[in-house]
This record gives C-alpha cells, structure tokens and sequence, in this order.
C-alpha cells in the first residue's frame, strides 16, 4: 500500500498512457469490421474469403506483429503506431465474424418491407440494416474491447508505455505488489470501457431491450402453454 | 388503373412462376387475387411496385409503363402491408406509421401529427404510439402495417395477406375495418390472400389463381358463386362440398338456412332488408 502511495503519480500517468493506446485500436477495429462484415454478409464469394483471412491474422502470434511492424510500416521501434495497428488487426480480426452474423441477423422480413416501401439501398443500410445489427456488434465490441485493453499490456516487452510496464518492472524486481497493481489497473480499466459500451448501447438501441424482454416473455407464455 | 401485358417471370433458379399474365385492374376499388400456395399471387403484387421485374411483358399504372419508373420512387408512392407486418422493430409506432413521409422529405413534427391521425382511422388508441410494434398484440401489429400504407395517402395500396397471421376473430374485425376504410377511402387495393371467404368479402373484382399465375376467373363475387368456370373454381369455392349451396329449413318454428352438407349456415331473417 505504501508503494502504491508512494508511485500514485506514475500509477496515474501508466493508467492514462493505457487508456489512449487502447482506444484506437477498439474504435479503428470497430469502424473497419463493420463494413467488411456487412461485404461479406451482402456477398456469397467475399465470405469465405474476408472470413478465412480474419481468421488466419488471428493466429499471428501477437509479439511478432509487433515486433515486425516498424519494418512493415517504416516506423522507429518505440512508435506508438506500431502497437495500435497491431492491435487494430486484432481487433478487426476479432469484430469480423461478429459483424457478419450481426448483419446476417438481421430479419429478411424487414430488410424486404423495408425495400417495399421505398428505402434505396444507401438509407436501408443507414437507417434500417446497421440499428438492427447493433445489439449484435455491441456485444462483439464489448469483447474487442476487454481484449484489446488486456492486450495492450504486450507493449511494454517493447519498450510501449500502459500498465504492462508494472508486469515487466515487478518481474524484473521479483516485487509481486507492483505486478499486482498492473493486473487490477488492467481490469479496471476493461471493466470501465465496457461499462461505457453498455451505456451506450441503452442509450443508443432502446427499443432492443423491449425486443429482448418481449422475447423472453414470449418464450415463457410457450414453455407454460406446453407445461399446462 | 394497373394493367398487366402479357407479363412472365421466370426466376434465376428456372421456376416459371408468373406465365403470360394480362389483367386490368381498376381503380378505386379492390382486386383480390386468390390461389392456393405458390400460385404466383406475391410475386404478382410485387411486380406492381418492382420488387420483381417481370422477364417479359409490362405493366403500367395509368398509362405509364412501370419500367420506365425509378423503382424507390414508385414504391413511395404506393402503399405496401404485408403479413407480419414488415415494421421496423427499433421504431415507435407513430415512426413507423410516418416512415414513408420521413423518407419523403415530410418535417417530423407534421409527419407524426400525421401518423396520430391515421392511428385513428384504422382504429390504434392514441396511447400506444411510443410502444415499440414488439409490445403491441398481432392484430394491432396488423393495423399499424395498414396506417403506414395509408401514409402520404396513395393512390394505390398493396396487401400481402395481411391478416394471413392473426386469430379468426381479430381477422374478422380487421377485414371489417379494411371494408369502412375502403368505403371512405376509394383507394386501388390489390389484395392477396388463398382464403376464398376473404377475397369474397373484400373484392369489388376477384381473381382465381392456378399454378404459374393462371387465371381460373376473374369476376365479381356474385359472377364467380353464380357461374363456376370450371371444376377448379368449383372446388376452390367449396361449391362442390355443398358448402355455397344454401336452403331453408323450419326449426322449432324458426327458419334457418343450412348448406348443402345440412350445417348451419345462418337464421332466415323474414321482411328485413338490409
Ligand atoms: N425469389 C425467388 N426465387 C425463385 N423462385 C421463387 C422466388 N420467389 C418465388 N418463387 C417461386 O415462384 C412461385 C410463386 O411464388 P409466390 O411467392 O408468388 O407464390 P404465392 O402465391 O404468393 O404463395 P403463398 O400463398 O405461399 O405466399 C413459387 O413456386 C415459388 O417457389
Ligand atoms: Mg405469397
């Protein structure tokens, strides 16, 4: 506790490092994903191709990205680029499959009626096709989220800044409180962020927890129904 | 007036669902088209709003062949409802009543005010214009399909067996509803539906469907239970069960009318003219 007191400062600045290097990467993944996802839900041929690749970037061990991404990008070795657009190929790797099916979900019935009443494709997709994906690429953000926080930490076995350095520097010193305060931080953070997201999406999609409750209420009428 | 050419529609997977089908339809007043499953009667209606473009043939509404139409255009003018009603399920009522005068350019303010308008005429209590269609029952689903189709008040209004999903009762009050609307509207309905009682009921002008977009008949009601064309229309209508075929009989007293099979079809109300 009291070295916590005593490095609340430099806590303080690792946690607010933490939270920049992960933003970009959530929100660049996310904003990439989701017109890839709705590619390769609107076309049979770009499907099983866009979701292969996803796949094999996933398999990429995460430190040899990193490793070799001032080479690929010609940045210097401790450019904050390096780890974002690694961490951004994950997390589009990640959201992809989710955004597919998130498009794929969305009822066909609609989308039809939708059409037939004069949406062109541009606002059908704005308007009618991306709301009704939402609750399902919320809950794909909410993961890409808590992994990229957690991924962050990777930074510092190259020098990067965020709370991964406490894992480092509390190994290096066999000193368990400061790797410890490493860990909490990190799932605080994931635990703020995904919080956030859950605000957001009941501020954003409130007709989707009337759906869910009408939903379950439906199902429990049947299960009665059955049982009576 | 919506007059079909000669129209065919072979889809992609080689199914002839539509052979060279000619009708005119006229306007204020409702055509109904019925068929058993697969007799073409959708991809019929959609090719009125170019949801489906015919492979051959043409179609034209007053006088405009609808080819030469740009597709989201004409479909905003034209009213759509279809079973389960097609609404947006992330849109209030009164949203999705005013969906097409939104995309039309109309201010939101006038668009609802509008759409609390049209929760009137096809019967919604006002109070549930900010519920989600998720929390309303079918048949209210149903009524607020037909407000929307009735925004911006078109001329012409397509119905996708719309009642296909609801309870016989609330179907009933439905189609009643659907006649008074009618009834002061004057729109051109082109109705779908494969059952006979209901194309019966609401048809000014039905049409018997067979397979591949057949025309068994075409006439009024009276003309099609007076003069069958054949034994399709025979059976379709249930005139060869008897079922059409009515006669009086005393019943402790009373007459009651019982159809061909000797089920009760209804009481003789003597000197009343309704
Ligand atoms: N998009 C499509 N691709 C291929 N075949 C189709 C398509 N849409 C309809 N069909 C076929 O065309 C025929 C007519 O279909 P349609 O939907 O018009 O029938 P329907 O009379 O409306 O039937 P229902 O009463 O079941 O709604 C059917 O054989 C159907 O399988
Ligand atoms: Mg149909």
């Amino acid at each position: 506790m009291t070295w916590v007191l005593a490095n609340i400062g430099q806590i303080g600045d690792l946690t607010l490092d933490h939270v920049l290097l992960s933003i970009p990467p959530i929100l660049l993944g996310f904003l990439l994903a989701v017109p890839i996802g709705w590619l390769a839900h609107r076309y049979r041929v770009s499907r099983g191709v866009l979701l292969t690749v996803c796949g094999l970037l996933y398999t990429i061990p995460s430190l040899a990205l990193i490793v070799a991404m001032p080479t690929v990008l010609g940045t210097r070795i401790l450019n904050p680029a390096n780890l974002i657009v690694t961490l951004t190929i994950y997390a589009v790797a990640l959201m992809v499959r989710t955004a597919t099916d998130a498009f794929d979900a969305v009822s066909g019935d609609v989308t039809q009626s939708a059409t037939a009443v004069g949406f062109g494709a541009w606002r059908r997709f704005w308007q009618v096709q991306l709301p009704l994906a939402g609750p399902v690429l919320l809950a794909g953000l909410r993961v890409v989220s808590t992994s990229t926080v957690s991924l962050v930490t990777l930074g510092a076995l190259v020098g990067m800044s965020g709370l991964g350095y406490f894992f480092t520097n509390g190994y290096q010193r066999n000193f368990a409180t400061e790797i410890l305060v490493g860990i909490i931080g990190t799932i605080l953070i994931a635990v703020v962020f995904d919080v956030l997201l859950v605000l957001a999406g009941r501020i954003l999609l409130p007709w989707a927890r009337v759906d869910a409750a009408a939903r379950r209420n439906a199902r429990t009428a049947r299960t009665k129904a059955v049982a009576a | 007036m919506i007059r079909f050419d000669a129209v065919s529609k072979k889809f992609p997977d080689g199914t002839l669902a539509v052979a060279d089908f000619s009708l005119t339809i006229p306007s204020r007043t409702t055509t109904v088209l019925v068929g058993s499953s697969g007799s073409g009667k959708t991809t019929l209606l959609r090719m009125i709003n170019r949801m489906v473009d015919p492979t051959s043939g043409s179609i034209s509404i007053d006088g405009d062949d609808i080819s030469t139409l740009e597709p989201v255009k004409l479909r905003r003018r034209i009213g759509y409802v279809m079973q389960n009603s097609g609404l947006l399920p992330h849109r209030t009522v009164a949203d999705n009543i005013a969906t097409v005068p939104l995309l039309s350019g109309v201010k939101r303010a006038q668009a609802r005010a509008e759409a609390l308008t049209l929760m009137d005429t096809v019967g919604l209590d006002r109070a549930l214009a900010d519920r989600y269609p998720s929390q309303l029952s079918g048949g209210q689903q149903q009524r607020v399909g037909v407000a929307r189709g009735l925004a911006i008040d078109p001329n012409i209004l397509l119905m996708d067996e719309p009642f296909g999903a609801v309870d016989p009762l609330v179907r009933s009050e439905l189609q009643q509803e659907l006649v008074r609307i009618q009834k002061d509207l004057a729109k051109t309905i082109v109705f779908v539906t494969h059952d006979i009682d209901e194309a019966f009921l609401l048809g000014d002008q039905v049409v018997l469907l067979r397979t591949g977009g057949q025309i068994a008949q075409v006439g009024s009601p009276a003309e099609i239970l007076a003069d069958p064309a054949d034994d399709f229309v025979n059976t379709f209508i249930g005139a060869d069960r008897g079922r059409r075929a009515l006669r009086i009989e005393e019943v402790s007293g009373r007459q009651v009318v019982v159809d061909g099979t000797g089920r009760l079809a209804g009481i003789l109300n003597e000197g009343t003219h309704t």
